[in-house]
């Protein structure tokens, strides 16, 4: 039973820092600009095709991917950023709700045209696979090398939020936006960079997914869900928020499907909306 | 949004004049029944159009006249779809008293959840009513005994209405009832938008600090009109568990609460008839390009969802609607 719970908590855990990873970018940019981007996940799927390929067709190691897909992912949202999300700031939240769903629509539909419907594999190092035992338990080892890369950049955006000259502009941004501008804060660009940097997060959790959870063009779709509610119970524009949230919906998720399987679902969804309703800006939402 | 009005006139005369109908609208109504007369071997897909188009109409009440934006309508379409479907597996196929008790059903459960919705705001509130939506899709398929779980409701037997006409194999009969419980609904809605309740509620999505300023009971306003729009989803769920006698766990699906919005954006929201318009093109244009190729479909939903958003936030409906006001 000890190993049981022991082996729940860390799958649970490995599992949660991906969601971390992709929505951590969401949970800021959200806090900053009110933009509510479902197309969010999206990049995690784009991130996951480019490293597949990469490795695929160019050979390249799997440790050299991972940044691949986070570069690549972080200049596409740039792109994307700056032509179309742009227009819609001011918008009223349910028709940035309907473009970005749109995006996801059309994201899925261009990820089947290119990559076909088939789920994609991809191959780890050897390094990478299998398990160590350790009391008497199995652990895997990619597991926990997905939660010692989150652990490291949970450190990195801690460290940048709090002591960089960006990290101050992104907690002034997204503490008041107005003031900020008022005193001659150039919001957008500080934005656009956190844009940027928190898709090319996403694009990394999601090449770091496929192996746990995963690839098709319905990931998008399959993480929204879950995206959705790691930054809504953790709180908006609040890192230890969202880590928090994903952690405990990761644990929750896996421990659900393991001990009650026939309603762990409805479990977490009981869960969401109680911790809603108690608290509608999540759990370490301070507006 | 409205143009200034020179002398000042009297509300119940401007409520008046909204609720008054337009040779357009007759004539819509007319053009409907053509399906029977012109596309006899498409009434199937009329009768879904109905029937969506109802649901739709459900959603533009709470969404497009009081501004509550929901992910998760879909749980009392399904509600009302289970319920009419398993009172008539339970031995009462009569069609017309089972569908109101299902339309009653749901709007119950509507006025309980109300209480909850109305508690929270903006993400809060999109999220909550995706958790609930969700939460109700795992409940039914974790009652397998009550529902049929992933396999689907089976043996679903519906009477003939009124003990007259059963429920033929080209849709004549189901096409007809949705129809008639589609006029009858949408009689009930446009006389309630143009009513001081509509008003009331417009209010409420233009501002809502100001509405109990000025001494409106708005909480108790969108508990009522999330009731309502419960009922009448209902009633769309049971309609369609009536008329296609079968009943699967994706009547409760977040796929269908997304596709009822993105219809109703379509069409554009706070109109009535935006609703009834978007789901036809919607509809249609999902039985053309799905014969084709289903990620066709997508992508040109998505890319029209795009389109719609950035250039007509009023919806196609809007749009035509601002064309023939300039040209006037």
């Amino acid at each position: 039973m000890i190993s049981q719970i022991a082996i729940v908590l860390f799958d649970g855990f490995a599992f949660g820092m991906l969601l971390f990873l992709l929505s951590v970018g969401l949970s800021v940019t959200l806090g900053m600009m009110n933009f509510i981007n479902l197309a969010h996940g999206a990049f995690g799927m784009f991130g996951g095709y480019v490293a597949v390929t990469v490795m695929r067709q160019l050979g390249l190691p799997f440790l050299a991917a991972l940044p691949m897909a986070f570069i690549a992912m972080a200049l596409l949202s740039v792109l994307i950023e700056r032509s179309l999300f742009r227009r819609l700031y001011k918008a009223g939240e349910l028709n940035q709700v309907l473009f970005t769903i749109g995006v996801v629509f059309v994201a899925a539909a261009a990820a089947t045209f290119i990559f076909g419907t088939v789920q994609q594999v991809i191959i780890l190092p050897s390094w990478l696979r299998g398990s160590v035992e350790f009391g008497g338990v199995r652990f895997g080892i990619y597991r926990a090398f997905i939660i010692v890369v989150a652990l490291i950049i949970t450190a990195l955006l801690v460290f940048g939020l709090e002591r960089t000259r960006l990290g101050a502009q992104i907690r002034a941004a997204v503490d008041n936006q107005r003031m900020a501008q008022g005193l001659g804060l150039d919001v957008e660009r500080v934005f656009a960079i956190t844009f940027a940097l928190g898709c090319g997060l996403a694009g990394l959790g999601g090449a770091l997914a496929v192996e746990i959870v995963g690839l098709s063009p319905s990931f998008g779709f399959q993480m929204l869900v879950y995206v959705l509610i790691v930054v809504s119970v953790g709180g908006l524009g609040s890192i230890t928020g969202s880590f928090a949230g994903a952690a405990l919906l990761g644990i929750g998720d896996v421990a659900g499907k393991y001990f009650w399987p026939e309603i762990g679902s409805f479990l977490i969804y009981l869960l969401l909306v109680a911790i809603l309703l108690v608290r509608p800006l999540g759990l370490f939402g301070k507006r | 949004m409205t143009t200034p009005i020179a002398a000042p006139i009297e509300s119940r005369d401007w409520l008046r004049r909204r609720s008054r109908w337009s040779p357009f609208e007759i004539m819509f109504w007319l053009a409907a029944l053509l399906p029977f007369i012109l596309l006899p071997t498409y009434l199937p897909l009329a009768s879904q159009i109905a029937i969506a188009a109802l649901f739709a109409i459900s959603v533009d009440l709470i969404l497009g006249y009081a501004g509550i934006v929901t992910l998760g309508h879909a749980m009392f379409f399904g509600l009302g779809a289970y319920f009419a479907g398993i009172i008539s597996v339970r031995g009462w196929g009569e069609p017309i008293s089972g569908l109101l008790m299902a339309g009653l059903f749901a709007g119950i459960i509507g006025y309980v959840v109300s209480f909850l919705i109305t508690r929270v705001q903006h993400l809060a509130l999109i999220m909550v009513t995706l958790g609930l939506g969700l939460l109700t899709y795992e409940l039914a398929n974790a009652l397998h005994d009550l529902t049929g779980g992933t396999d689907g409701l089976r043996g679903i037997r519906t009477w003939p209405i009124l003990g007259q006409f059963k429920f033929d194999l080209w849709g004549y009969t189901g096409y007809a009832y949705t129809l008639a419980v589609l006029f009858l609904c949408f009689l009930l809605s446009r006389r309630l938008v143009n009513s001081s309740f509509g008003l009331a509620l417009r209010g409420i999505r233009e501002n809502v600090k100001r509405m109990p300023a000025i001494g409106a009971d708005h909480k108790g306003h969108l508990r009522l009109v999330y009731a309502i729009s419960a009922a009448i989803a209902g009633l769309a769920g049971g309609l369609m568990a009536q008329t296609t006698n079968t009943v699967a766990l994706d009547s409760l699906s977040f796929e269908r609460s997304a596709d009822v919005v993105v219809m109703l954006i379509l069409g554009g929201t706070g109109r009535l008839y935006g609703a009834i318009l978007g789901t036809i093109i919607f509809l249609v244009a999902r039985d053309q390009l799905a014969g084709i190729n289903p990620q066709y479909w997508y992508f040109g939903i998505g890319l029209l969802l795009m389109v719609v958003v950035l250039f007509m936030p009023k919806g196609i409906l809007g749009f035509l609607a601002r064309i023939v006001d300039r040209s006037k």
